[in-house]
């Protein structure tokens, strides 16, 4: 279940090196050749030039455009919406991340493997059919839409919605990475921790916790860069309002349905920018899980 | 501190771990549980740790009921199979673990948290290793850090699952010598889980041996091993013969053949297995008009002063069935014998124990 970048996968892949040295387990030099053009030129044409396009064409006007298009009031309103929908939506999934993986690794209840499957329900709906759900639930014909607009709550075309879609896209990262690790871990330190004296707390913060931080952290990362580009299930809940509603993606697709492309191209490159800091911290982060990993197997 | 077990029941879904055990350990004893895998060893000492509940019986710690305890307030040092290090302390830290954790009124300073962590790597011999991570120590230096941690919160019990499990042949014979050695220092009750009947016997002021959740025997390991009190108890400590038949008077029919036996307490025709030590076996000549069974020599491995022989009994009257018997003697005996491989030969016991044979009556 755990996908090919995680840091667990990491753990069992094998250095090539040892098998390109050998001539007995060398691959001819034309498949060498074919198969690294193939999969370069792939690489160049699908994702590295994509993202020079992002950034040639938000420049395309100048510094000047660039600089105006995100210090226009509806792109900064965008931004700090984002910014607002992570920050909830981040720290209530590590919250529930840590719990679900600790009920799931600690303790033998019924419906154990139902909960597993229902943590990756996010990956496996739709975004849209996610946003849908809470239109459903919240919207003004929806079961407590009455109700809601009675008391003048408004979760629907408003914040709260959008806050809401990101959490719920946004759940399965921190206690997918989780559980494996723990699950491998064990709880005998935990135990140990507390015939020794620890209270439940003492043995969170010294023991479970720092056993499981460089998952956690990565867990964190991949969970707020998915939480700051989704657009689907926020697209549907959110009513497009300019400067209230709408958050960078939706911004990026408004501006450039109005043909305003070096604006639309000058947001997009924000978020650009945001993956690769974020695959800058994943890299780190995989790296410290390795060098962990082989001062564990270091005897 | 005294462990007082009364009663002890746990079932794990339709699998009973324990079922009605009771014991009483005194103060100050190195105490084994032995038994094979599953008899509930590790469920009873993790039970006593307040690690598991039980489903019905209670704890008494030094006369105290400590059923509803936390694990916390039993003041029991715990060893694992797997030393459950804390992987992201050293070592220093590690040991310092439990004195570190107390509550500020009762958490000692600073230095002397220092001077204690430092005495218990002495008494491990391990102080020079107090700045390494677990995963840079060797499973038997790992163990005895385990133990160091254990000690250092002056707990009044030690209980150890299976402590020597994941250690080589060589590294476990050293260590439990070493906690033999570390008992007669400190002398503080101590119960260990082993399914090593050697380790038992070697280390053990006195055995618990257990099957099936219940308790066999209890002695020690002089006792255990001279005077097993139950079947399971002759067939999982040492090496036996067994030989399975039906008392016809003052006989054990086997087979074909026919075992003298001393008992009068038995009924003609009840199932019984009979034991007897490889070394109170003995190897006659086969002569039909005397009494034994037959079997023919396999192997004979002579090192030292004690030489083995394997012998193969079958053929018809024994439904195919293939036994297995061994027997010690002395050198000087196994030359003046003279036996060959494949000869036919008769074994008698000078001591043979019966039991009522559950598993044919």
């Amino acid at each position: 279940m755990t996908s090919a970048g995680s840091p667990l996968a990491g753990r069992l892949s094998v250095s090539s090196t040892h098998f390109e040295d050998r001539l007995a387990t060398r691959d001819s030099t034309f498949v060498k050749a074919l198969i690294l053009t193939l999969s370069l030129s792939f690489f160049a044409l699908f994702v590295v030039l994509p993202l020079i396009l992002v950034f040639v064409e938000a420049f395309r006007k100048g510094g000047e455009t660039y600089i105006a298009s995100l210090t226009d009031p509806d792109a900064i309103s965008a931004i700090k919406l984002t910014l607002l929908a992570a920050a909830i939506a981040v720290p209530l999934n590590l919250i529930f991340g840590i719990s679900a993986a600790w009920a799931i690794a600690r303790f033998e209840f019924r419906g154990k493997q139902f909960l597993i499957t229902l943590i990756d329900l996010p990956f496996s709906v739709s975004p849209v059919v996610a946003g849908l759900i809470y239109v459903l639930l919240f919207g003004a014909h929806g079961w407590f839409g009455g109700w809601l607009q009675a008391n003048d709550i408004k979760i629907i075309f408003a914040v709260p919605g959008i806050v809401l879609a990101t959490i719920f896209v946004t759940f399965p990262f921190v206690a997918r990475e989780l559980i494996p690790l723990m699950q491998s871990q064990g709880r005998e330190e935990e135990e140990a921790a507390i015939i020794l004296g620890a209270s439940g707390l003492q043995t969170f913060w010294r023991v479970t916790l720092p056993n499981v931080k460089w998952a956690l952290l990565y867990g964190v990362i991949l969970c707020n860069a998915r939480a700051m580009g989704e657009f689907g299930a926020v697209s549907v809940v959110s009513g497009h309002i300019r400067g209230e509603t709408n958050t960078m993606p939706l911004h990026v697709e408004i501006l450039y349905n109005e043909y305003q492309f070096a604006a639309a191209f000058a947001v997009a490159s924000l978020l650009a920018f945001l993956a690769l800091v974020t695959l800058f911290l994943k890299t780190y982060v995989e790296w410290q899980v390795e060098r962990n990993v082989a001062v564990e197997n270091d005897k | 501190m005294s462990i007082a077990i009364q009663s002890i029941a746990k079932s794990f879904g339709s699998f009973r771990a324990l079922d009605d055990v009771s014991l009483d350990l005194p103060r100050g004893e190195l105490v084994a549980l032995l038994g094979p895998s599953g008899c509930g060893k590790t469920t009873l000492l993790r039970i006593i740790a307040g690690l598991e509940t039980a489903d019905a019986g209670r704890i008494l710690l030094d006369g105290q009921d400590a059923t509803e305890k936390h694990v916390r307030e039993r003041q029991v040092g715990f060893v694992f199979q797997h030393y459950a290090l804390f992987r992201h302390m050293s070592v220093f830290e590690n040991v310092a673990f439990g004195m570190r954790v107390k509550p500020r009124k009762e958490r000692l300073a600073d230095t002397e948290i220092r001077r204690r962590v430092n005495e218990l790597l002495d008494l491990v011999q391990l102080g020079w290793l107090k700045d390494r991570y677990p995963a840079q120590l060797s499973g038997g230096q790992r163990q005895r850090i385990a133990l160091a941690r254990a000690l250092a919160v002056e707990p009044q019990v030690l209980l150890l699952d299976e402590p020597f499990g994941a250690l080589d042949a060589k590294v476990r014979k050293e260590l439990r010598r070493w906690l033999r050695r570390l008992h007669d220092e400190l002398h503080i009750s101590s119960v260990f889980v082993t399914h090593d009947q050697e380790e038992a016997l070697e280390v053990a002021d006195r055995i618990v041996l257990m099957n099936r959740g219940r308790i066999e025997q209890v002695g020690t390991p002089r006792q255990i091993y001279e005077e097993p009190a139950t079947s399971f108890a002759y067939s999982f400590i040492g090496n036996v013969n067994a030989f399975h038949g039906k008392i016809e008077g003052n006989f054990v029919r086997v087979g074909g053949d026919l075992l003298p036996h001393a008992r009068t307490d038995l009924t003609d025709g009840e199932p019984v297995v009979a034991y007897a030590r490889p070394h109170d076996t003995e190897i006659i000549g086969d002569a039909p008009e005397v009494a034994g069974v037959a079997a023919r020599v396999n192997r004979v491995l002579s090192n030292g002063g004690i030489s083995r022989v394997e012998l193969i009994a079958n053929g018809p009257e024994r439904g195919g069935a293939k036994d297995y018997f061994e027997v010690e003697v002395s050198s000087e005996e196994l030359s003046r014998m003279a036996l060959e491989n494949g000869q036919r030969v008769r074994l008698r016991s000078r001591r043979l124990s019966l039991f009522r044979d559950q598993a044919s009556g």
